[in-house]
């Protein structure tokens, strides 16, 4: 069958291009805010609060590009899949900036206090979350759905370490009251990183959805009237 | 204080109600002298709802909506396999009344070809050929009735006595399918119905259809991949000859089963 080389390809590929840079660009404020409570880093706090404009504005030309390919390509099938993923995924990236814009500030407010203890496992939590955001971004440029659904079974770690931080400083705050301020801001800083993984979560089921029109928010397709 | 009732959980792509078959077409073949331009389609289209046929030029599916009235009988050397059943019955069988068999399945084609007489005769014409009105005042009311159904009365109601010729090709083409809703067919077959026309006079056309699939089966031809997309319930993608895949057009549009149809509606090829 004779293939047709389409313009609409080329506006694809830059559109995923786009959007790689502003997954790379979340990752890595994502994994510099918990580095900047690992390393007691102030230098990297303030970096990483002043620093969100880039994000803000690929967030706007990714979503005008999307906007401009469904108007005047009208998109079917696959490429109506990609697009609207696309729309979906910028959305994910563009809170997980803000969220590690969130962290920068629990952290900035946790430096003004000795710590509570070692954080064993708040990098723990942002090691997990940065590789499912990655894996997540790599499974849309791969469309490999097997890693997205991997994506979304390590969202489980990710809740079970967050209750799990959230226990253990309780015990703190309950003995020492002088460690209730930090250590809530620690237990924001765990729940800002599983939303993280959430978001994480919602681009792995958009690349399924992508790749084989496969619901799988909500375990819908569990449903039994699902076409 | 109320609560609000659940909402029902009604998913996308499940909203077009199944209906009875109209039309049921199995293992049909069919040739030009000793070419072959459909292989073994079968397909089972339902009553009241609007079927479009897509596929490039050439696939066949033009030809496959002229044997849904046997519009091909007047070309010479072709040849009919297999069956097509409307209402049960087989529309190939010896004996059947070709010329009722139209009566029952209007046909509506691409280039709007009224009659050189005025608006009114166009739309009286097959009622008096066919004997369906007994006065004047009856025809007078079919002819309305017909208008109206085709949403040109509005438009036309000053001028019935003027040239079908004068209008523009829009009205032309909402005329020819007033003409057609006449003698109360229950299937449409459009062929490229608004191919010609200009984007206002298209959708008005797709309004039309999308109205009259209440009271009517339609089936339509189309090029235009959204405009199947808008007007249709179901999708049948035709290619070479053969059908390659029939599914609720939102299915076909958003996640085709096949390869080709993918393909083809994402204009990778064809």
């Amino acid at each position: 069958m004779e293939r047709v080389t389409r313009h609409f390809d080329e506006e694809l590929e830059l559109l995923q291009q786009r959007l790689l840079s502003m997954g790379g660009l979340a990752e890595d404020r994502m994994a510099d805010s918990v580095k900047a409570i690992t390393h007691r880093d102030p230098v990297l706090v303030e970096r990483i609060l002043i620093g969100d404009e880039p994000i803000n504005s690929l967030h706007i030309e990714i979503d005008d590009r999307c906007f401009k390919l469904l108007a005047l390509h009208q998109p079917m099938a696959a490429d109506l899949r990609a697009i609207v993923a696309a729309v979906k995924i910028n959305t994910d990236l563009e809170r997980v900036g803000d969220l590690a814009v969130n962290i920068a500030e629990a952290a900035k407010r946790y430096l003004q206090h000795p710590p509570v203890k070692p954080l064993i496992d708040i990098p723990r939590m942002g090691d997990i979350a940065q590789s499912m955001l990655r894996d997540a971004l790599d499974a849309f440029v791969r469309r490999d759905t097997q890693l997205a659904e991997s994506v979304l079974a390590a969202d489980d770690t990710l809740d079970g370490l967050k209750t799990q931080i959230f226990r253990e400083l309780l015990t703190f705050m309950l003995s020492e009251p002088s460690t209730i301020e930090p250590a809530l801001d620690l237990i924001l800083i765990s729940r800002h990183l599983e939303r993280i993984g959430d978001h994480a979560t919602n681009i792995a089921e958009d690349v399924i959805f992508m790749v084989s029109a496969r619901d799988v928010r909500h375990h819908i397709a569990d449903h039994p009237s699902q076409s | 204080m109320s609560i609000a009732a659940p909402l029902p959980t009604v998913r996308p792509g499940q909203a077009a109600q199944e209906q009875p078959t109209k039309i049921d077409v199995r293992d049909l073949h069919f040739y030009y002298g000793v070419k072959r331009a459909l292989e073994s389609i079968d397909i089972k289209i339902q009553s009241n709802l609007v079927t479009a046929f897509i596929g490039p030029s050439g696939c066949g599916k033009s030809t496959f909506l002229r044997t849904l009235n046997r519009m091909n009988d007047i070309i010479p050397l072709t040849r009919v396999e297999g069956t097509v059943e409307i209402d049960g019955k087989n529309i190939y069988a010896p004996g059947v009344d070709v010329v009722q068999l139209r009566r029952h399945v209007g046909m509506v084609f691409q280039k709007s070809n009224p009659f050189p007489k005025s608006i009114y005769e166009n739309v009286a014409y097959g009622l008096r050929i066919n004997n369906l009105a007994r006065s004047k005042a009856e025809l007078a009311d079919r002819v309305e009735e017909s208008l109206r159904a085709a949403a040109i009365w509005e438009e036309v109601k000053d001028r019935l006595h003027e040239s079908a010729l004068s209008l523009s090709g829009g009205q032309q083409q909402r005329l020819c399918i007033a003409r057609a809703l006449a003698i109360r067919p229950e299937v449409l077959l459009m062929d490229e119905p608004a191919s010609a026309l200009d984007p206002i006079a298209t959708q008005r056309i797709e309004e039309l259809i999308y109205d009259l699939k209440k009271n009517y089966t339609i089936v339509i031809v189309t090029h235009n991949m959204q405009q199947a997309a808008r007007v249709s319930d179901y999708t049948a993608f035709f290619w070479l000859g053969r059908l390659v895949e029939f599914g609720r057009t939102e299915k076909i549009f958003t996640a085709p089963a096949e390869k080709l149809t993918e393909d083809y509606v994402t204009g990778r090829c064809g």
